[in-house]
């Protein structure tokens, strides 16, 4: 497939781990920060750590949406289809995350709430549509790559006066959460030694967002495709920054991403959102600043003040590691419940559910042979 | 939950920007895809297509260059070993 293949070309591959393996310095660590859970499943897939020095570490981040979402959220939309009937509508990977008590939104479908997976926010709308006598929500999830459809079935379901459709908002934004990261000190905070910036959200957000890493913080970016040849080349770019002493936001994902992102994506998120001024994320706690909401002119198309319900705030299930993994502390390898009781057919934490979470990506390419997935 | 795969534009629908659509070709099977995001792809461009969106459109020429850079930044490695083998080879 176009712009796939080329990028997993298994000989280019070797020669780019050459180039790592000549270039890192053996007196130092290299600790890399992939942000994004699309770069963590990207390495275990094509084993892209058994391909560098032992020297150059990847330390996975926070970077999955539904990873993040805490549990008192998913209570709430279970609450929602219970206490006023709604029709709870939502991605596929939020279907078997544990809410608390152990349910999850297939748990509250078989015992007969109506929650319908759903590929499109399009779908959405279309479902709002052929079922008119149905209140429909919308469990909006995703960082800035998935938050504009959900922006753009807003403004179609104002533009077509759609009374029985709202959002459930739990979009959150990436450089908040980076900023917490790299603010967490001492003993609780992770080293870094360069970040590998989500590319697909920067597509829509371009690079500029991420230059406080930099300026602030004096670590080094590289916002990086998913492809593994994206991956490593990213890798060697933050190493020769490190290398050289430079402080700097690279752009290895050009053929998608402009300093300035998709103008139109965010002039239409500008339009119907306002950032919170405090959102709760699994595992970093409540953070300034990190989450959109709908605007004031839309607050009639908000879930949350459509169907208020009230949730206890919830608990995690005692011994899961997620919080501390999505901190980039713990390795997954180091929670008791990993792969004994927690499985992803049998998850007890967010990180095991979706495929991009640390603990699934781990479980799920434990036997493979390193680089297997790369093209010959 | 972030990923997005590229695709070929090979029918494009206008009506109005906010609803106009394409069909892409996502590796031999024909998708419907709102592009509210990109209104001005054309057939033949290639978009990044995340949960039932073009995102954006792929450069093709940027991509010749990523590539391009890449096999230098592996080429200046292999020149180096060879300049050190040779160096290395007793007179
Ligand atoms: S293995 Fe399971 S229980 Fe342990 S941290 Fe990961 S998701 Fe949580």
């Amino acid at each position: 497939m176009k712009y796939v293949d080329e990028f997993r070309d298994r000989h280019l591959a070797r020669q780019l781990a050459a180039a790592i393996a000549a270039e890192v310095d053996p007196e130092r660590e290299y600790r890399l920060m992939e942000f994004c859970g699309g770069h963590t499943h990207a390495i275990f897939r094509y084993g892209i750590q058994q391909l560098m020095p032992p020297n150059l570490r990847f330390v996975h981040g926070p970077g999955c949406p539904v990873c993040v979402l805490p549990m008192t959220r998913l209570d709430q939309a279970i609450a929602m289809t219970r206490e006023h009937g709604v029709t709870l509508c939502t991605y596929g990977d939020l279907m078997r995350v544990p809410a608390s008590g152990r349910r999850t939104l297939l748990k509250a479908k078989a015992a007969g709430a109506d929650v319908r997976m759903i590929y499109s926010t399009q779908d959405v709308l279309r479902i709002a549509r052929d079922e008119p006598e149905r209140q429909v929500v919308f469990m909006a999830i995703g960082f800035e790559t998935t938050t504009p459809p959900t922006a753009v079935a807003i403004l179609q379901a104002r533009a077509e006066g759609l009374k029985n459709l709202s959002f459930l908002c739990n979009h959150v934004l990436t450089p908040p959460a980076l900023r917490a990261i790299l603010s967490l000190a001492g003993p609780e905070g992770v080293r870094l030694d360069g970040i590998l910036g989500p590319s697909h959200v920067s597509t829509v957000i371009g690079t500029r967002p991420y230059e406080f890493v930099p300026n602030q913080f004096g670590i080094p970016v590289v916002i990086a495709g998913f492809e593994p040849l994206d991956v490593m080349q990213s890798a060697l770019m933050l190493v020769r920054q490190i290398n050289d002493g430079r402080r700097e936001v690279e752009n290895q994902y050009s053929r998608a991403v402009g300093e300035g992102g998709n103008a139109r994506a965010l002039e239409l998120m500008a339009r119907v959102f306002v950032t919170r001024p405090s959102f709760e994320w699994r595992g970093l706690g409540f953070l300034p600043e990190s989450a959109p909401a709908l605007a004031e002119d839309y607050a009639d198309l908000d879930a949350e003040r459509r169907f208020p319900v009230t949730v206890e705030t919830s608990r995690e299930i005692k011994g899961c590691e997620c919080p501390a993994i999505l901190r980039g502390l713990k390795e997954p390898t180091e929670c008791k419940l990993f792969g004994a009781v927690c499985t992803p057919d049998n998850p007890m934490g967010a990180c095991m559910v979706s495929s991009e979470g640390a603990c699934a990506a781990y479980w799920s390419h434990r036997t493979h042979m390193p680089s297997s997935g790369l093209n010959r | 939950m972030c990923l997005a795969i590229p695709a070929r534009v090979t029918h494009v629908t206008r009506i109005d920007p906010a609803i106009d659509t394409a069909v892409v070709d996502l590796g031999g099977v024909s998708r419907e895809v709102s592009i509210a995001l990109v209104p001005e792809v054309e057939v033949g461009d290639y978009v990044l297509v995340h949960v039932g969106y073009a995102l954006n459109r792929i450069s093709e020429e940027e991509a010749q260059e990523t590539l391009k850079l890449m096999a230098e930044m592996t080429r200046l490695l292999d020149e180096e070993m060879g300049n050190a083998d040779v160096v290395a080879k007793p007179a």
